[in-house]
């Protein structure tokens, strides 16, 4: 193999397995490139190359002994910096963890270890995953590798330019309102928000707990069902772990069958806000999708307009009650405010949540506590959850028609830096599409359709799957993904710019 | 629904425990504004009689068998705090002087 980080991480697997490659040379070649390319493109907060080596060296050896091995051992991984790694730092993009180093994994991370892929490193995210560009990190941004002037997405533009810029094959995400989704359609990437309850959320620094979700990151759809079959499954130590094996996604995935298949498209999703080149893209996939014996409809989900509403009403709530924790007590910073002598706990507390935390999380905490205010709580924390309710149910009259549900990932293609940094609405308008999935706990899925003919950046269509049902998102992309890689030729990624260490 | 004044989001801000500078309260009432009006948008449906959903899993009361296991030792629960004294987290004055 020439170069190794272009590689999938099926072909990588498969290459380790025949002792083509080594999983030291594998994880030295992902080092080198992270070496290389990202001073420019700074998807990672920290880069572990000593510890990813020695777990490489790790399965070297287990092999070499005749071990049985998990299919992705010795294939690195990147991993979103809001996952609690042992002995790695975490600061979840924000001033207020830096140089936390926790002292336990988080369950996604500890399996990750279990079937022996090297951690590379931890990436770059919007702080406490609030944003949809990664400009919000305390870190600074993300830069976006199809055009390093650009945004990445967010929360998990770390973790989608990473894969994109052939940093590391594999990377973990976390999607609240849609942040592995709309990052992967803006980097040409595949992202999956699995189904809630998936995937164990102990570890997962929370953001908003009945909406957070991880998920993979990959640059294959067969790849994302491999690591999805890895990370997920029951845990007894998150309460909403859901005690039920993983739904058969590499078999779904391996199968990419669409014949006779059910496809809805929303109606309310698609229409005014989306990009023309965006729609182009979209509604060739699903020709694509005709043709290969899916029968198409339109499906209509009328509460879907009031679900960015809803989740900035549930979501600030949420997390305004989680970051909570971050007290300057038991762990992270803690700053004395400034001209006070002997000050009390609740002054340094204050003090240290002003310096600590970046406009966007102080926006989120004081719009949550707003919203469960006394005199207030009913006419807006109280009424999102009701809306989420018609949202659950449009979701549930839609799948009765249809297996699945597609929509354009997000409105438009990757903005310039800095672009929408002063309009939080605009910003938040990125998810709109993302958002309901999140609301009803469904599992979606975020592939490229290809770029757009105004703008030469990706594009990304979502597909949307009852909860359990994600084998039906893997076999759904992977029908698309071959399609289109016969119409293309090559993977989209091959017509990215070439990144150099000094830069594009 | 009462536009929110700056006294009000100075009120929010104390009560979510972060000591905002004067400079970033005058953002923060125009962008609330915003944003507010938009959320306010729930309020158009018609859900008198539709129950809260304040979860995706129908989910109550998940428990496990109450033995002990491993856990962190007080060294490592420390290790991150800003100060330590006793093995304990050593914290400001909690109690007002008055």
């Amino acid at each position: 193999m020439n170069d190794i980080t272009r590689h999938s991480a099926a072909e990588l697997s498969h290459a380790l397995a025949t002792g083509e490659l080594s999983a030291v040379e594998v994880t030295t070649a992902h080092l080198e490139r992270i070496a290389e390319v990202d001073g420019e493109v700074h998807a990672f907060l920290h880069v572990d190359g000593e510890g990813a080596l020695a777990a490489a060296r790790r399965v070297d050896e287990q092999r070499a002994a005749g071990e049985e091995l998990h299919v992705l051992a010795g294939v690195p991984i990147a991993v979103k910096d809001v996952l609690a790694t042992r002995g790695l730092p975490t600061t979840c993009g924000s001033r207020i963890l830096q140089g936390w180093v926790p002292p336990y994994d988080a369950t996604v991370v500890a399996r990750l270890r279990a079937a022996g892929l090297p951690v590379l490193g931890k990436t770059n995210m919007d702080e406490f995953a609030m944003g949809s560009s990664t400009e919000h990190s305390a870190y600074g941004p993300t830069r976006n590798p199809w055009d390093l002037d650009r945004i990445p997405g967010g929360s998990g533009g770390g973790s989608s330019a990473a894969v994109a810029a052939f940093e590391a094959p594999l990377a973990i995400g976390t999607d609240t309102g849609g942040s592995i989704r709309p990052p992967a359609a803006v980097t040409g990437t595949v992202g999956v928000k699995p189904t809630y309850g998936g995937v164990s959320r102990y570890g997962l620094v929370a953001l908003a707990s009945s909406l957070d979700q991880a998920g993979p990151c990959t640059r294959s759809v067969l790849d994302a069902a491999l690591l999805h079959s890895v990370i997920g499954g029951h845990d007894p130590m998150d309460s909403t772990s859901i005690d039920a094996p993983v739904p058969p996604v590499v078999e779904a995935a391996r199968r990419a069958d669409v014949q006779g298949l059910r496809v809805g498209v929303v109606r309310e999703l698609g229409g005014e806000g989306y990009q023309a080149g965006v729609r182009q893209r979209f509604e060739e996939a699903v020709d694509l999708l005709v043709g290969a014996g899916a029968e198409v409809v339109e499906v209509s989900c009328p509460h879907f307009d009031y679900a960015l509403a809803a989740y900035y009403l549930i979501l600030p709530s949420e997390a305004s009650s989680n970051l909570a924790k971050f007290d300057a007590m038991r762990y992270g910073l803690r700053v004395l405010p400034a001209g006070v002598d002997e000050p009390s706990a609740e002054q340094v507390m204050a003090a240290t949540r002003d310096a600590g935390f970046g406009d966007e999380v102080k926006r989120r905490i004081i719009l949550g506590t707003y919203a469960l205010s006394s005199g207030y709580y009913d006419a807006y924390y109280g009424q999102a959850q009701k809306v989420r309710t018609l949202i659950a149910r449009d979701f549930e009259q839609a799948f009765q028609q249809v297996d699945v549900l597609v929509s354009p990932t997000a409105p438009t293609t990757a903005f310039r830096l800095g672009d929408k940094l002063d309009d939080p609405m605009s910003m938040y308008l990125q998810d709109v599409a993302t958002i309901p999935a999140n609301l009803a706990g469904v599992p979606g899925m975020s592939l490229p359709t290809g770029v757009t003919d105004e703008d030469g950046l990706p594009a990304g269509i979502q597909v949307l799957a009852p909860a359990m049902k994600d084998d039906r998102l893997y076999g759904v992309g992977a029908a698309l993904e071959r399609l289109l890689l016969e119409k293309w030729g090559a993977p989209l990624l091959a017509h990215a710019p070439v990144l150099t260490a000094k830069g594009a | 629904m009462p536009a929110l004044s700056r006294d009000d989001v100075a009120h929010l801000a104390g009560l979510a425990r972060i000591d905002l500078s004067d400079a970033e309260l005058d953002t923060m009432v125009g962008e609330l504004g915003v944003i507010l009006e938009s959320v306010a948008k729930v309020q158009e449906v018609a859900a008198d009689e539709v129950p809260p959903m304040s979860h995706p899993l129908p989910l109550a009361n998940v428990t496990r068998p109450d033995e002990v296991r491993p856990s962190l030792t007080a060294e490592q629960a420390l290790a991150g705090a800003p100060a330590v004294e006793e093995q304990r987290f050593s914290v400001p004055r909690i109690l007002a002087e008055d």
